[in-house]
């Protein structure tokens, strides 16, 4: 029995990895000859215009111009090289590049770009707005998926981030509405995220729950409880219980006047700096620290960290408790930043999309930033194009995140793999 | 036992990943307890549960195997839900304002909105006592049903998928792709009486298995993960159904809302009592279907392989099981289930399709698969209950003006407490037979790398 269980791992991932080998080049070839034929042969012949800044900005860039045509051929031509070389790749034996794939996103997304604006009904696209709204966007998912991150890599799986993020903006709006103070609003959404994620511990730590079942209940325990709250105590006094103060962005001093970056980086709210702050600990604090080390001991191999000392279930529990608080600050920020009241299911899946993320991510802070950031991208991008007047119908374009992410974790991912022991308790002995 | 199940039995015993092992370990937790009260905690041992489950028939294990923690599980979520019907009522916290002086007051006020409410929720379920006629006193059992229906057939294509170890959380899509497919057979094409129902059920099937069989096919081909892919296929399908509804092929003439043509009354189900009642055939394909789920999982080859393959991909790529097929099979058939729902949906109760078609039915599923512990009867009588909860939660919010979200509050305490009955044993302190052995059982399916 145990050589069965030792061996698992290593066949499952040799006849995976085998598969994965050749599914990267085939992905990037559908996508390549999709190009091709939408991007170059599909173009348009009008030009597009990109402005990089607004014209009230202080330093003012020149907005850049370019043919639709010439640009669409131009990407795919490179797109298909990409996936012919990816194929050559792949036939010596060796694996494709991450940077390849980097290139090859860089220029799929220019083409489409190029190809969706020049075909609207105005050609003309504000990129710094487009960008600064996809952070935006992206900051809840970001807040999730690191909530994510810590739980899975201590071997715990995180349905719950859905539950997590909708109770830390009910709490929010509730605790700020009564103290008619932010802050206290965001202390509370803390406290809320925490005790989702006390219930998630208590039942899958102690009580050996499936992860995934406690996940999806506490989902639904949540929705119906903040729901049945909203309905009768919120609605019946929307002025004492919900109607939070809002946080201000706050602009640092000529930084935030830099183009394009500026505004992204510079002028956010606290919760957004919270998120550029959170990132950083939680890379550094993963891969740099002892505890990061411990965590992710805990999470691929529980036995061998046991048996140097360390508390397995301790630390799974403190890593998921620590993930509610910064999923909650993620809830927040839907009652205190995005909008000044708290609705219904106003969370809206975006706890499953961070989930994505994280998985797209493959587990890593960085990478679940990324892939978060992407995810804003793509439904900022929705809504500014459906302004814009596109032909395509605005259905396609709202599932465009979607379709990318069945594309990224089928194809593109690479070797995507969860931490060892995600989803198995501990029982020692 | 026959020698199939002794040999699945092995392959869980060995399984080091998988969760369906820990739910098996967890359901065989909650087997050994029929009574708990009346058998000691030291009559019981390990060694009598092999010849207890061997007499078992599928139906007594509904009956009794899990009976009291179930039970109990239900009181327990019922009594905190109503504590929180209780907290938000408005005499209740009226009379909080002098509960040290007169507390009675309090408390017959948090008894009366609570068993109001309840009270409502089973009169809009079950049975109307203040029923004009015989008829309108069963009616509520019967929108019990008819709400049932599409939990049941939904709820059994995720029990499916589970027992294959795969989480299928994409019921919803493929409810919304075979509704959509089977609207369509049913308004575009005009067929005779019996053909034309046929094929709408047909046309719905393939719907529900061609969106299940993509993330089948993806997970088996590329090693994807099943949740993401579904997650995202749901959106994915709610947007495609939102784009046709707005195609001249799809819209009803003359209308500028999302909605499509009535569907012809060929492709209808007929209704099972007559016009008072709206409960259609469609419930007596639910329960044949969970008995063709019954039959598929314990007495065919394929369920065997599935059960297999959810228990130990490894040992069962071993024994020479083709663990691919078996995803891309089972999420075929539990799509093809779901897209059952979403013929129940159109063909059925609902008459129309509209982006709204699936409810949060391929949600609800998940719990009631849960609830329902994977097992075709188990979600079945799940499927009831929460059928009940939403016919009977509508009446609710109507009588007594409590949020039908109550209903959802319940619901997914019930499970989370079904699913730890140490829990609920501690409660209510109950011994706890299973203790001892359900560490041994727990064992192997957990920390199999331990041996």
């Amino acid at each position: 029995m145990s050589a069965a269980t030792l061996t698992a791992p290593e066949a499952g991932s040799s006849t995976v990895s085998e598969v994965r080998n050749w599914k990267t080049p085939v992905m990037l070839a559908v996508l390549a000859v999709a190009a091709l034929l939408v991007f170059a042969i599909g173009a348009p012949s009008n030009n597009v215009t990109f402005r990089l800044t607004a014209e009230s900005d202080p330093i003012v860039l020149p907005a850049i111009v370019v043919s639709a045509p010439v640009t669409g051929w131009i990407c795919a031509v490179v797109l298909l090289a990409a996936a012919a070389w990816s194929f050559l790749r792949v036939r010596a034996g060796r694996p494709v590049p991450g940077w390849l794939l980097a290139v090859f996103a860089v220029f799929f997304v220019a083409g489409f770009l190029t190809w969706v604006v020049g075909s609207a009904r105005t050609p003309n696209l504000a990129l710094y707005g487009l960008l600064a709204g996809s952070v935006t966007l992206a900051v809840p998912l970001i807040f999730g998926s690191l909530s994510g991150v810590l739980c899975e890599r201590s071997g715990v799986i995180n349905i719950a981030i859905e539950g997590q993020l909708l109770f830390g903006a009910f709490a929010a709006a509730i605790a700020g509405s009564l103290s008619g103070s932010a802050f206290v609003g965001l202390l509370a959404a803390v406290i809320a995220g925490v005790m989702v994620s006390a219930v998630l511990a208590v039942f899958s730590i102690k009580y050996i729950v499936n992860q995934v079942i406690v996940g999806v209940v506490l989902n639904v325990l949540v929705s119906g409880l903040t729901g049945f709250l909203f309905s009768t105590v919120m609605s019946a006094d929307s002025a004492t219980w919900n109607s939070p103060p809002r946080l201000a962005p706050i602009s640092i001093p000529v930084l935030s006047d830099i183009p394009v970056i500026g505004p992204i980086l510079f002028e956010q709210s606290i919760v957004g700096y919270l998120m550029y702050i959170a990132v950083a600990v939680i890379y550094v604090g993963l891969y740099h620290t002892k505890w990061g080390l411990r965590t992710r001991a805990v999470g691929e191999h529980p036995k061998a960290a046991d048996t140097v000392g360390v508390k397995v279930n301790r630390t799974r529990f403190t890593n998921v408790l620590l993930a509610g608080a910064v999923a909650g600050l993620g809830g927040a920020f839907f009652t205190l930043v995005l909008v000044s009241s708290f609705g219904r299911d106003m969370t809206a899946g975006q706890g499953y999309i961070a989930l994505a993320a994280l998985i797209f991510g493959r587990w890593n802070p960085l990478g679940a930033f990324f892939a978060a950031l992407l995810f804003g991208f793509a439904t900022n991008l929705q809504s500014v194009l459906s302004f814009l007047g596109t032909p395509v119908p605005n259905q396609f374009l709202a599932m465009l995140p979607y379709v990318v992410t069945i594309f990224a974790v089928a194809g593109l991912v690479g070797k995507s793999r969860a931490p060892a022991s995600n989803g198995i308790p501990y029982i020692k002995g | 036992m026959s020698n199939e199940q002794k040999h699945e039995r092995q392959l869980s015993r060995s399984a080091a990943h998988g969760d369906e092992v820990r739910l098996e370990a967890a359901a065989e937790l909650g087997d050994g307890t029929q009574a708990p009260p009346a058998v000691p905690a030291g009559a019981q041992s390990g060694e009598l549960r092999p010849e207890l489950r061997e007499s078992q028939t599928v139906l007594q294990k509904i009956m009794t195997g899990n009976a009291l923690v179930a039970v109990l599980a239900v009181i327990m979520s019922l009594f905190l839900g109503g504590l929180l019907i209780a907290f938000t009522d408005e005499r209740v916290a009226n009379s909080a304002s002098y509960f040290f002086a007169r507390p009675s007051d309090m408390l017959g006020a948090a008894w009366t909105a609570a068993s109001d409410a309840y009270l409502a929720l089973f009169q809009g379920s079950v049975f109307n006592w203040e029923g004009e006629s015989f008829s309108r006193m069963v009616y509520p059992l019967t929108q019990t049903l008819t709400v049932a229906t599409p939990l049941i057939c939904a709820g059994l294509g995720v029990a499916l998928a589970f027992r294959a170890g795969l989480f299928n959380i994409g019921a919803q899509g493929q409810i919304i792709i075979g509704a959509t497919l089977a609207a369509w057979v049913g308004f575009s094409w005009h067929l005779p009486v019996g053909l034309h129902l046929l094929l709408v059920i047909i046309a719905g099937i393939i719907g529900g298995a061609l969106w299940a069989g993509i993330v089948g096919l993806l997970k088996a081909k590329t090693g994807a993960h099943e949740v993401i892919l579904t997650i995202m296929l749901n959106y994915v399908a709610l947007n495609l159904v939102l784009y046709l509804l707005t195609t001249p092929a799809f819209q009803r003439p003359g209308s500028s809302n999302p909605i499509s043509p009535q569907l012809d009354e060929t492709a209808r189900y007929p209704l099972l009592f007559g016009e008072g009642f709206r409960l259609h055939w469609g419930f007596i394909v639910a329960i044949l279907a969970t008995v063709l789920v019954w039959w598929l999982l314990n007495r065919s080859t394929i369920g065997f392989e599935l059960r297999a393959v959810g228990a130990n991909p490894t040992a069962a790529r071993t024994a020479g099981i083709s663990v691919t097929k078996g995803y891309v099979t089972v999420m075929v058939i539990a799509g093809a289930l779901a897209g059952l729902a979403g013929v129940a949906q159109v063909a059925g109760t609902e008459g129309v399709l509209t982006s709204g078609v699936a409810a949060s039915f391929g949600f609800d599923a998940i719990t009631v698969a849960l609830l329902g512990r994977s097992t075709p009867w188990g979600t079945f009588a799940a499927g009831l209950l929460f059928g009940a909860f939403r016919a009977g939660g509508v009446t609710m919010q109507t009588a007594t003006g409590t949020s039908i979200d109550i209903v959802l509050v319940v619901q997914s305490l019930i499970v989370l407490f079904i699913a730890a009955p140490p829990l609920v044993r501690s409660v209510f302190r109950l011994p706890e037979p299973g203790a001892l052995r359900g560490r041994r059982n727990r064992k192997p399916a957990t920390a199999g790398g331990a041996a």
